[in-house]
């Protein structure tokens, strides 16, 4: 079926099966690989996008259903926040500043939420901020690193 | 010049990686490659009768790949060569996930429609799943006794340290397998230009790969070039098993003619590659009334699985460690690896030592409540200091850093802690310490023998290569190896890069394994910098340049400069493979934990609510890497002991789902106060000793403490999940 997926500000027509999963569609139609697939059932968060603003797991979600809302991924963080030009968010550099990012695989999905998060409440507690990646795992940091990173980019932040 | 060494810039890989601009293995699509699956073995232990392709399927877009494809030997080089890469008609089948044969097609979904249309003919044997069955002997396995290996260490006179004893404390401690769960599954992309083979894939090891394939191929050494892809966590997961699954594309690649990309599903990667090996540890201590340990008599027993792999190291290393930091006089430790018709375990943090640490921890803190002393001044009394002889007989001549651990430990926890999240009538409290010390670098004399290397390079740009082939599996290798390099060489680490490892451009520095990365890789990535700075200084007199000039030397000089170094032990280093004795490791690090546990007496679930860890590194080349070594590790051995668990049944994985296979988000993570303790080593780079595995160790004891001081449960074995507790309390198991 065909389909226009608004992906990062654009405009973007794809021809998919009914049953094609977002992710698949990001990663191999439209060549967004930034969006990582850790499991396939939606417990890693490593293929978090950002539906209309929101957190989901592009894993579990049909693509026809995208089609219509505003899609964020990971290659589009950073002009949807305003930081273009900079090539990423504050969240992001603090990210890497702060040694939140080792392998990577989970980073992007890791970046997606927390810059939803701080969307919504821009100065978050510790607590609020293990709640809202509590979807998104990652392996290598035991998660004190990426908290310090998450509360260093909060409004008015420091780890 | 600015200061390199103990600062924390960005890592060099931070941005591509927070941009989602790195590329993993399943990121990248050659032109016409193939989607490869691999068809297992559905039963425990069998003769393999058959490999039947359904008649009615349609196979005319699929390669399949079967034993009588292999061209050279079908085994998987390391160090033995018992497992087949795909078991052959007539063979034998050893475990339920074993590979069988090979099939790529188009489309991910062909090939998975492909693989459910082969049909294994098998014969049924006996299996073996149990470490009881295995010694028993009455189905064998390996040998005679299922014995893949058996060593042992023997220091003093146990008799005679036992009959001194006044007092033995003697406890049996099981662990259970765990996955890494490395959230980037393992995958590889293999392709054939004319005879050579290529691999780009997700793998700690390329020169474990390009060994391999040269077992399987027979080809020459530049006929095979094995790169890495950027890695997504390992933890010793993508250490040996990378090996198989190159094999198995490449297989694939040169009968269809096209590349094959082989990417594990999760549920494929949780049942089939390897994990920690289960342990059993019999730990008796014969102790004096004053708190003196006089003996240990301990046994250890893994289950390797079904083949031999790397639990030779693994047991080497256990029982290396099984008897602690502790001066004990009298000392016999005896380790076994036996075979089972479980999928292979391997290498994973710690490779080992976890599981006899868990042991030995249980124990100390057993004895130091019988003897009614302080579990601080208890290790104290006993731990080693400078000067004294390991189980192994040797002597810690330099880098002991017991007391500066433990002290570190007694400070932090002097501090006011991060507040309580457990609360309510239901919550008992508890307090548990390990303390422990992990060898760096490969055993004995395996340094020797591997002779790794790295070449720094001035390249055309006028910027430095640093070229070895120790991957960044997110550990910051990148990072660490260029602020060393840049101190050798005296320029900026913005001058310096560091290769994308590939066997046809970098020198086979070893594996990265072993916490030897940084300490033994980078000792000779520091070497190297002196010397090419040295060349390049000399080159710019000799030609009147300007020494400062990079550009213009490169430029100027016919041939690339560079500099390559092959790391040696530090002089004096005495090992006797045949006694197993004499100097285990050049250098120990030293760690201490102190957890803080609150149990829900209804739930019986445990909330981590303090871990205070103090590791002693040598030095931070960049403490915000290190610190993040430190708290990764720490909590992945939280997780072992308190989530993690792998349930077999009748040899084969149930919890194969990330769903089912827990491992800790941000929740159940506490915050974690890691601290670097930094007590240097003279043949380490600026001091640093590895810090990569020694996290792992020791907060499993300290979480069995604490939960038993919390609940007066003996908590003998991990992972201790609220159904473990309760079965504890209902067998009266008090401590």
């Amino acid at each position: 079926m065909k389909i226009e997926l608004k992906v990062n500000g654009a405009v973007r027509p794809v021809d998919v099966s009914p049953v094609a999963r977002l992710l698949d569609v990001l990663r191999e139609d439209l060549g967004l690989t930034g969006s990582k697939e850790g499991c396939g059932e939606g417990e890693c968060g490593a293929c978090t996008v950002l539906i209309d603003g929101r957190p989901v797991n592009s894993c579990l979600v049909p693509a026809a259903q995208a089609a219509g809302h505003e899609l964020t991924t990971i290659e589009g963080l950073a002009g949807r926040c305003g930081y273009a030009k900079e090539g990423a968010t504050p969240l992001q550099m603090a990210l890497v500043e702060w040694g939140g990012t080792q392998c990577g695989i989970c980073t992007p999905g890791i970046a997606v939420c927390a810059q939803a998060l701080l969307s919504e409440e821009p100065a978050p507690s510790r607590e609020r901020i293990r709640e809202a990646l509590a979807g998104n795992l990652c392996r290598c940091t035991g998660y004190q690193l990426i908290v310090d990173a998450v509360a260093a980019a909060a409004e008015g932040g420091q780890a | 010049m600015t200061q390199a060494i103990g600062v924390s810039p960005p890592r060099v890989d931070g941005l591509a990686k927070v941009t989602g601009a790195a590329l993993y293995v399943d990121d990248l699509q050659p032109t016409g490659c193939l989607f490869g699956r691999t068809v297992r073995s559905t039963v425990p232990h069998a003769r393999l009768d058959a490999i039947e392709l359904d008649p009615d399927f349609d196979w005319s877009q699929v390669t399949v790949v079967t034993a009588a494809d292999i061209p050279g030997k079908n085994y998987v080089a390391l160090i033995s060569e018992d497992q087949p890469a795909l078991v052959p008609v007539g063979g034998t089948i050893r475990h339920v996930e074993e590979a069988v044969a090979l099939v790529a097609a188009p489309t991910k979904a062909l090939a998975e429609e492909a693989r459910r249309h082969v049909r294994l003919v098998t014969s049924a044997l006996p299996p073996v799943f149990s470490l009881d069955e295995a010694i028993a002997a009455e189905v064998k396995l390996h040998g005679q006794d299922n014995v893949f290996k058996r060593f042992e260490i023997n220091k003093g006179d146990l008799a005679k340290g036992f009959a001194e004893a006044e007092l033995v404390v003697e406890g049996t401690y099981q662990t259970g397998a765990q996955e890494q769960m490395y959230i980037e599954p393992q995958g590889v992309i293999g392709s054939w230009e004319g005879d050579t083979v290529r691999v780009m894939g997700s793998l700690q090891c390329p020169y474990y790969v390009h060994k391999a394939l040269k077992g399987l191929y027979g080809l020459a050494d530049e006929h095979m070039i094995v790169t890495q892809a950027v890695t997504g966590g390992g933890f010793g997961g993508k250490e040996e098993y990378p090996s198989m699954i190159s094999i198995h594309a490449t297989l694939l690649a040169r009968k269809a003619g096209a590349p094959v990309k082989l990417v594990y599903e999760r549920d494929e990667d949780v049942a089939a590659t390897t994990k920690r090996h289960p342990a059993r540890v019999h730990h008796k201590l014969g102790l004096m009334r004053d708190g003196t340990i006089v003996a240990a008599e301990i046994d250890v027993q893994i289950d390797g699985g079904a083949y031999a792999t790397l639990s030779e190291v693994v047991l080497s290393r256990a029982i290396l460690h099984a008897s602690g930091p502790y001066r004990i006089p009298h000392v016999k430790i005896v380790g076994r690896a036996l075979a089972t018709n479980h999928p292979p375990h391997g290498a994973f943090r710690g490779f080992g030592a976890p599981q006899t640490t868990f042991a030995y921890e249980r124990q100390i803190a057993k004895a130091a409540r019988a003897l009614g002393m302080d579990p601080f001044a208890f290790r104290r009394h006993n731990m080693y200091r400078l000067g004294d002889v390991t189980a192994t007989g040797q002597t810690l001549r330099e880098s002991v850093a017991t007391e500066e651990v433990l002290s570190a430990v007694e400070a932090a926890h002097a501090r006011p802690g991060p507040p309580l999240r457990a609360s309510g009538p239901s919550i008992k409290r508890g307090r548990g310490l390990a303390f422990y010390f992990h060898g760096a670098g490969f055993t004995g004399s395996g340094e020797e023998r591997l002779k790794g290397q790295a070449t720094l390079a001035l390249c055309r740009d006028g910027r430095f290569e640093v070229r070895s082939s120790s991957t960044d599996i997110g550990q910051g290798a990148q990072t660490t190896f260029g602020q060393i390099a840049a101190m050798g060489l005296e320029v900026e680490p913005s001058q310096v890069r560091v290769a994308q490892p590939s066997t046809d451009l970098v020198p086979d520095s070893g594996p990265t394994v072993a916490s030897r990365t940084c300490m033994v890789v980078g000792h000779v990535v520091g070497q190297a910098g002196v010397k090419l700075r040295a060349e390049v200084r000399a080159y710019a007199q000799a030609h009147d340049l300007d020494p400062e000039d990079f550009a213009a030397i490169a430029a100027h000089s016919p041939q690339e400069l560079q500099a390559t170094v092959t790391y040696r032990p530090p002089p004096g280093i005495v090992w006797d493979d045949k006694t197993y004795s004499g100097d285990a490791y050049p250098v120990f690090g030293w760690a201490a934990c102190l957890v803080e546990v609150a149990v829900d007496t209804d739930t019986l679930e445990v909330t981590v609510e303090r871990c205070i860890h103090a590791v002693d590194i040598g030095k931070a080349i960049h403490p915000r890497i290190v610190q993040g070594q430190i708290e990764g590790g720490t909590l992945q051995a939280l997780g072992w002991a308190l989530w993690e668990s792998v349930i077999y049944d009748q040899g084969r994985v149930l919890n194969q789902r990330m769903t089912n296979s827990i491992i800790p988000t941000a929740i159940e993570a506490p915050e974690l106060e890691a601290l670097l303790v930094e007590v240097p080593y003279s043949h380490g780079p600026h001091g640093a000793k590895g810090v990569g595995e020694i996290p792992m160790d020791g907060p499993g004891a300290a979480v069995a403490n604490a939960i038993e001081d919390a609940l007066g449960l003996a908590t003998d074995e991990l992972p201790l999940l609220p159904e473990t507790l309760e079965r504890l309390g209902r067998a009266g198991g008090a401590a």
